[in-house]
């Protein structure tokens, strides 16, 4: 028999793999959760999102085995998680929850360094590591030998994520980690868990009920129905170009373009190359440019790089358009910039055209409103 | 000659200080019988209150218990018990568990109970076995409540403890039983000056265990006290946690 060349991890790259998962809890009419299957790609952020009594937590729950499902299996990297006893389990897992529950009686320091103490750490690793942690995480130092209950909320959110950082897990598991802040602490820890995920590239599954948190934060998004059935999953962008269903739709929103806005970068839409001239062209050049494209301006190339535009009257009795006085454009955008910025450029900007320059500032083209509608479609 | 002159006077007798009948001898024995009360009440109420506040199960209980202990009077205890026991030490020793554990066994469960969902599901998250969130984290948070209960039971039973004069047995509360017996005054009042007196440094010395045995942070009165007027009067906060929240870097 010919055997197949085996692959690097038996579950070809998820780092979670859910397979017929079940929960029914004793004494439920319905099952928290019915026949779910789902990969979790290893280095992604996954996050699960519903209505309240959609499962997600029951599901998060069950990867560490802090509820154990009533069918089905659950492999993290590559292992079956019934294989190990839960503590070890869960000591490899990080995990953040809503009411953070940083022990009230230690303090910071000891509650960060919780995990690498029941792993047996040395105290010199486990200070390194504390420091290390409190370093990535935004915190002062000085907080370390202060007690939770003397922290803010944002502050005591930056220690829970720490601690479950500490023993460097490869997986973390988040349980609507930021419900309990207000908006605006709300909107700098997502920026910080965005900005410290470029840096680790942790497999992340995230649990909210806020759809703008998980478009925002995930790589892929899992929204489930009531009962735990996965009504779609799909990087954010997609879902909002095509809701699967009538549920995803209505659970999106109505601004379902709006929000594509900020997920689509101008990189990924098609510019025009749009009325734009090389300076040393002649006037009558540049008109014929102009009334190509229906406009009474001409953008000024030199070398590559766009220098400004002239207007349509400033060209009389030149011998060049590079003669002509340029006015400069008002932003350039990058093509990692998103449809939303690029939207707020050309709003504000006379000439109703934005323009995209790469890294050198070399002139790629233009962007007008209908590059940028034909983006969200 | 008033009262208290007599008192004094009883007070400063060299004879009072001297022998079984003196007041060492019978502070010795009023202790020993409260202590092993307390001991064995202690073994007795805190494991199941713990078990049962660590399971969340059982609270109804656990309340029918404590209520139960509190209605039943020590005096018809002891009176019954001498049934069972003969006069002496053994019907008060009884009277007294039933005394100690009702307080201690609704406080092990209330505090163990009482931890934060949050807490302890990040405690088991983390990877703590059982019995490391029972010991590393339940109980270190529990203890202000636990402690509470022990003080209670403490105090309410030296001051109970008198009653084993009256089943022929020793303690402080032979004077007082002894003076009324005898219409000594004086010596009734001795007695209960002495016991009053035990029952203060009973609460002192607990205090003292309480500031041993409670971690720094959740260090108070009683857990309760202390959320009660920190919320309140978020002012009165000891100098060493003065208002954390506005300090270092905010969010």
């Amino acid at each position: 028999m010919h055997r197949r060349e085996a692959p690097l991890r038996p579950n070809g790259g998820a780092a979670i793999r859910l397979a017929h998962v079940r929960k029914h809890y004793p004494g439920a009419a319905q099952a928290a959760v019915g026949d779910l299957s789902l990969d979790v790609p290893e280095g992604e952020v996954v996050v699960l999102v519903g209505p309240s009594g959609c499962g997600k937590t029951t599901v998060l729950k069950m990867v560490n085995r802090l509820v154990e499902p009533t069918a089905g299996e659950i492999h993290v990297l590559g292992e079956d998680v019934r294989s190990v006893a839960a503590p070890v389990l869960r000591r490899r897992i990080g995990y953040v929850i809503q009411q953070i529950g940083l022990f009230p009686h230690r303090t910071v320091e000891a509650n960060v360094a919780t995990v690498p103490r029941l792993l047996g750490w040395d105290r010199r690793r486990i200070r390194d590591r504390v420091a290390e942690l409190v370093e990535l995480v935004g915190l002062d130092p000085a907080l370390l030998q202060r007690y939770p209950s003397e922290l803010s909320g944002g502050q005591q959110q930056r220690v829970g994520v720490a601690r479950a950082l500490a023993a460097d897990p490869p997986i973390l598991l988040m349980d609507e980690p930021y419900s309990a802040v207000d908006p605006i602490v709300r909107a700098r820890l997502q920026d910080e868990l965005l900005a410290l995920q470029r840096r680790l590239h942790k497999t992340i599954v995230l649990v909210t009920h806020d759809v703008d948190e998980a478009i925002k934060l995930g790589d892929r998004v899992a929204i489930l129905n009531v009962g735990g059935v996965l009504a779609q999953y799909a990087p954010p962008a997609e879902l909002l170009r095509a809701p699967a269903d009538d549920f995803v739709a209505a659970f999106l929103g109505s601004e379902r373009g709006l929000k594509l806005l900020s997920l689509v970068t101008v990189g990924q839409v098609a510019s025009i190359e749009g009325p734009v001239v090389d300076g040393d062209v002649t006037p009558g050049e540049a008109a014929a440019v102009m009334r190509r494209f229906g406009v009474d301006w001409v953008g000024v190339r030199a070398g590559g790089r766009l220098v400004g535009w002239v207007a349509d009257r400033d060209l009389d009795g030149r011998r060049r358009v590079a003669d002509a006085p340029a006015q400069p454009f008002n932003a350039a955008l990058r093509p990692d910039t998103t449809l939303r910025e690029a939207l707020d450029v050309l709003i504000n900007s006379r000439t109703r055209v934005a323009v995209l320059v790469d890294d050198d500032h070399r002139y790629l083209g233009m962007l007008t409103v209908d590059q940028i509608a034909e983006g969200l479609r | 000659m008033t009262i208290a002159h007599d008192v004094v006077e009883w007070f400063t007798d060299p004879e009072q200080w001297e022998g079984t009948f003196g007041i060492p001898h019978r502070t010795f024995e009023h202790v020993q019988i409260s202590a092993v009360s307390l001991l064995a009440a202690f073994a007795l109420a805190v494991p199941v209150g713990v078990t049962l506040g660590h399971l969340r199960r059982g609270g109804g209980t656990a309340a029918v218990i404590a209520n139960i202990g509190r209605a039943v009077p020590s005096f018809g205890v002891l009176v019954l018990m001498i049934q069972f026991f003969g006069i002496g030490a053994g019907p008060t020793f009884v009277a007294l568990v039933l005394l100690a554990v009702p307080p201690m066994l609704t406080n092990a469960y209330v505090g163990v109970a009482g931890v934060p969902d949050g807490v302890r599901d990040a405690a088991r998250g983390m990877g703590l076995t059982p019995w490391q969130v029972l010991w590393r984290v339940e109980l270190p948070v529990a203890s202000p409540v636990l402690m509470a209960g022990v003080r209670t039971a403490a105090v309410t039973v030296v001051a109970t403890a008198s009653l084993a004069a009256v089943v022929a047995w020793g303690g402080l509360g032979r004077f007082v039983v002894d003076g009324i017996a005898q219409r000594d005054e004086a010596q009734t009042f001795g007695g209960a000056i002495l016991i009053a007196a035990l029952a203060m440094v009973t609460e002192l010395f607990l205090a003292g265990i309480q500031r041993l045995v409670v971690p720094a942070p959740l260090r108070s009165r009683t857990g309760s006290v202390r959320r009660a007027a920190r919320a309140a009067q978020p002012e009165l906060r000891p100098a060493d946690q003065a208002p954390g929240r506005d300090r270092g870097q905010g969010p």
